[in-house]
């Protein structure tokens, strides 16, 4: 996968786990819900570890380096 | 707190330049209905609520505002970046380009700057979700209305993404309205014939 669609496929997985956060607000007891973010959340942070150790930090905090400041080679997000 | 992640909710990759085009949209960012205001509205609001379940969603709701924020600005930008300056003059971007130039600035599509007295933010909650659910209302509108007069794909499956994502706040709001009314506590106020809720 090159960089674009491997943060496609990690937008995917965030964007699972996001939704269902809001419907768990509104339904915490539903326990398939719960199961589900659980393993949602687990592919999601899997593929974002991998996304960060090969295209750079999506957050400036997983820098990931200690040579070089890797939160500035990546383009924006309005870029195209 | 907040931590910057660097990507967009839903991607967007626009092609052609329209000035025409990014002078409606910019009412979302900065206009009444926008994204700016939405965010602001909720994380406002987040703190007059008493349950746990509102507290959260108007969080998380008013986070995901401020990344629609971040999609209706980079909607312009792309819009209006490679745009040659006769193409603006003779579009209806032209007097917003002679303040701005290409840059994203949060007014509405008639050129007032964002107002804070487009949104509300009250003591009690019901008063607070029930504007809420209006203001989810007329997002959907307005983005409905960008699809009218827009005929850009590359612009429209962004505009149709934000379109359903105020349909899903709108039935978590309410679900979350029908929870507050069930469990809201109201006390009579002496003498004034009303009563304070918690």
């Amino acid at each position: 996968m090159n960089r674009n669609q491997m943060l496609k496929q990690l937008m995917e997985y965030d964007f699972v786990q996001y939704d269902l956060n809001l419907y768990l607000d509104t339904h915490p007891e539903d326990q398939k819900a719960l199961k589900i973010f659980e393993s949602v959340s687990e592919k999601a942070a899997a593929l974002r570890k991998e996304f960060e150790a090969k295209f750079g930090p999506v957050t400036a905090s997983q820098n990931n380096s200690v040579s070089e400041w890797r939160w500035l080679s990546a383009p924006w997000p309005w870029e195209n | 707190m907040w931590q910057y992640e660097k990507k967009l909710q839903f991607p967007i990759n626009i092609k052609n330049p329209n000035p025409k085009l990014a002078s409606f949209i910019i009412s979302q960012y900065g206009g009444p209905d926008g994204e700016l205001a939405a965010s602001m509205r909720y994380l406002s609001q987040r703190f007059a609520m008493k349950d746990n379940v509102t507290k959260a969603l108007l969080t998380d709701i008013g986070t995901e505002e401020l990344a629609h924020l971040e999609m209706v600005g980079t909607i312009v930008h792309q819009l209006t970046k490679n745009a040659t300056t006769t193409q603006i003059e003779n579009s209806p971007m032209a007097a917003y380009y002679i303040n701005h130039g290409r840059g994203v600035y949060p007014a509405s599509s008639s050129g007032e700057p964002f107002d804070a007295m487009a949104i509300a933010s009250k003591s009690d909650p019901i008063t607070n979700l029930v504007e809420d659910l209006a203001a989810e209302q007329k997002a959907r509108t307005v983005y409905e209305n960008i699809l009218r007069v827009s005929d850009d794909p590359d612009v429209n499956r962004v505009i149709k993404y934000l379109r359903e994502r105020e349909i899903v706040h709108f039935q978590r709001f309410g679900e979350a309205l029908d929870r507050v009314q069930e469990s809201i506590n109201c006390k009579p106020v002496k003498g004034v014939g009303i009563k304070d809720c918690f």
